[in-house]
């Protein structure tokens, strides 16, 4: 299978695409000629300079779903689009609620597999070659689609880095969603969007997380204390959002964000491998565990065996009397 | 209102992973269990039947070896049967080959709503249950952390990047509910005790009018072709805090100009 044409799926976000999906436009123009994008909503028109100046030569427009969860009308689009002919040999997915969604669903509609918690993706003779991180990174899998194409892999936030290639704006062209009955009956019918001040979580130069190790919910003001004398972004383990300390948006890992900063700070976080993955990557490390076998330790660049209680609020202190 | 609840039996996250050297499939020796994530799929199953009145709560599981034990759990909490597809052609399965034939098994109890995990704990895809969906021809709302029946219809406050979404969707529909949504309950003893007597009905993939070629290792169609150690990150200085811990650390960020 010679890979010639990849589409990238190019989610919009406050009328932006995605940095996951403009990372993935970049890196596919390193494995094909041809790289177009696969966008829905309002306005399409309006991402179409961003996406060509990242590689994108077209960009096929679902147009607006009217409130439906993108998930089936979506992967009901592409499908008839691969099984009309001419389509790509390749679909890159970036790993979001909505692209799983519709990974998932195209999977099933063209009896292909998909390939998900790709990190790495490479083209050699006989097509594409996939890279996983399993047991929190421990281990690097590569894995070698063998099916017919296209090949559908669903790929994590950061794997690559998003590069503009100077283009034009990109083509857009119409792509129609046949008929979806009863599998595209879910609608929308209210957005909540949590207030967030200082940097966005997964793209801020100094993440502040916290963990179990806090003891108490109300402990977390310290994060966020410290977050913001950094001027940085307060993010924490799943153990403590399922806790109900914190909202979902904040968690860093596998089924969080995957955050790849100067300076990550875990503080009272043990280091399992589901948070490891999300965070592991980031430039720099520095962990307070009172644990000094905590696992977290095998991946910080500068560990305090301590307690948060101490350590956190004389780090603040020492930073707000340097002003 | 019939519950189906799909729930995963995984070797005890506890143990230490691996992958069998044969096949670099994860290796699933031994007994398994319910998978935590799922658990929140079961108590949220029995919430929803309770207070729409009535209705059951079944467990759909494929799993190897005609293995219960994670099964017998969900039933101790109160689900009331359970269907299980053990099959040896199933050995390598992928996701959406698991997706046929949980989607076979699900047919047979005529749900009105599907519950799953958004990924579960030792396969983490996450695609499995769309693919469900899609092949059943239901529609499905994903990563649901509030989940309400009323009447027909289903009503999911599903999570954002930024937020949530209010989403409505008519039954039946297939939901998967994130960690946390609900607090799954403790099997009481007599719960255990009943458990024992509850209808678990094994099923083989022949059963299920599925043809073998489209499950196990020949239909994934994917092969892993390297398994290497990961470049370590250079050991890092661990210092126990005498009360300079947050002076070395502002060092450190000075030395990286983060100060
Ligand atoms: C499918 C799946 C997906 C998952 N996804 C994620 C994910 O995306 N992100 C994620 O984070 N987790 C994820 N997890 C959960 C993960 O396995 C861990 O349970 C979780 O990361 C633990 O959070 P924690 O480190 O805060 O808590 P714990 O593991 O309880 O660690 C608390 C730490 O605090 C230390 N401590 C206690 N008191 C103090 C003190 N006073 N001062 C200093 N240190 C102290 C302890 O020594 C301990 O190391 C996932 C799990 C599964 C099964
Ligand atoms: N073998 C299985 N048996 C029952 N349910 C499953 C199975 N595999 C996956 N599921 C369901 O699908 C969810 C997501 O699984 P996965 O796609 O492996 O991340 C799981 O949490 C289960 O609810």
């Amino acid at each position: 299978m010679a890979i010639d044409k990849i589409w990238v799926l190019a989610e919009v976000a406050d009328g932006k695409p995605i940095t996951a999906s403009l990372e993935l436009i970049s890196h596919a123009r390193s494995l094909a000629e041809t790289v177009e994008a696969v966008a829905w909503g309002e306005d399409t028109a309006a991402v179409a300079g961003t996406l060509g100046e990242y590689g994108a030569t077209v960009v096929h427009d679902v147009g607006d779903l009217s409130g439906a969860l993108p998930g089936a009308p979506v992967a009901a689009a592409l499908a008839a689009a691969v099984e009309a002919g001419g389509g790509p040999d390749a679909i890159l997915f970036p790993a979001t609620y909505d692209g799983r969604d519709i990974a998932g669903r195209l999977s099933a509609k063209l009896d292909r597999p998909v390939l998900t918690n790709v990190v790495g993706l490479s083209a050699d003779d006989g097509g594409l070659s996939t890279q996983h991180a399993i047991f929190g990174g421990q281990q690097n899998v590569t894995a070698h689609f063998t099916g017919e194409g296209p090949g559908l892999f669903v790929i994590r936030a950061k794997s690559f880095p998003a590069e503009p290639s100077g283009g034009g704006a990109a083509e857009v062209s119409a792509l129609e969603a046949p008929d979806t009955g009863a599998t595209n009956a879910a609608r929308i019918v209210a957005r909540h969007v949590e207030e967030r001040t200082g940097p966005k979580l997964d793209e801020a130069d100094v993440v502040v997380s916290g963990g179990r190790g806090l003891g108490q919910a109300d402990q977390y003001a310290l994060i966020e204390e410290l977050a913001t004398l950094l001027k940085g972004a307060p993010g924490a383990s799943r153990a403590i959002v399922d806790a109900g300390w914190v909202p979902y948006s904040h968690q860093v890992g596998q089924t969080g964000k995957t955050v790849k900063p100067t300076v990550y700070l875990a503080c009272g976080i043990s280091g399992a491998t589901q948070h490891l993955v999300g965070m592991k990557n980031s430039k720099n490390i520095v962990a307070i565990n009172k644990d000094q076998d905590a696992p977290i330790f095998t991946v910080a660049d500068l560990g305090i065996v301590g307690d948060v209680h101490k350590v956190v609020p004389k780090l603040i202190e020492t930073l707000k009397a340097r002003g | 209102m019939n519950v189906v609840v799909c729930v995963k039996q995984i070797p005890d996250p506890a143990a230490p992973p691996s992958l069998d050297s044969g096949t670099n499939n994860l290796s699933r020796t031994g007994k398994l269990i319910l998978d935590d994530s799922d658990a929140y799929g079961v108590e949220m199953g029995l919430q929803l039947a309770d207070s729409a009145g009535g209705g059951e709560v079944t467990l759909v599981s494929m799993a190897p070896n005609g293995e219960t034990s994670g099964l017998r759990t969900g039933l101790a909490m109160g689900a009331a049967k359970a269907i299980l597809v053990s099959d040896d052609t199933l050995a390598g399965t992928d996701a959406l080959g698991t997706a046929k034939v949980l989607a076979a098994a699900i047919k047979r109890a005529e749900p009105d709503l599907i519950l799953a995990a958004t990924e579960s704990s030792d396969g983490y895809t996450g695609t499995t249950p769309v693919q469900v969906a899609e092949i059943l021809g239901l529609p499905s709302v994903t990563f649901a952390k509030k989940v309400e029946v009323t009447g027909e219809s289903v009503k999911v406050e599903r999570q954002t990047e930024s937020g949530y979404d209010e989403v409505e969707c008519p039954l039946p529909a297939l939901v998967t509910v994130t960690a946390g949504v609900v607090e799954p309950r403790y099997p009481s003893f007599k719960g255990i005790m009943a458990a024992k007597s509850k209808p678990v009905e094994t099923l083989t993939v022949a059963d299920l009018g599925l043809d073998a070629g489209q499950v196990g290792a020949a239909g994934s169609r994917q092969e892993i072709t390297d398994v290497s150690a990961a470049d370590a990150r250079q050991a890092g200085e661990i210092v126990v805090d005498e009360g300079d811990g947050a002076d070395r650390i502002v060092q450190f960020l000075e030395q990286l100009k983060v100060l």
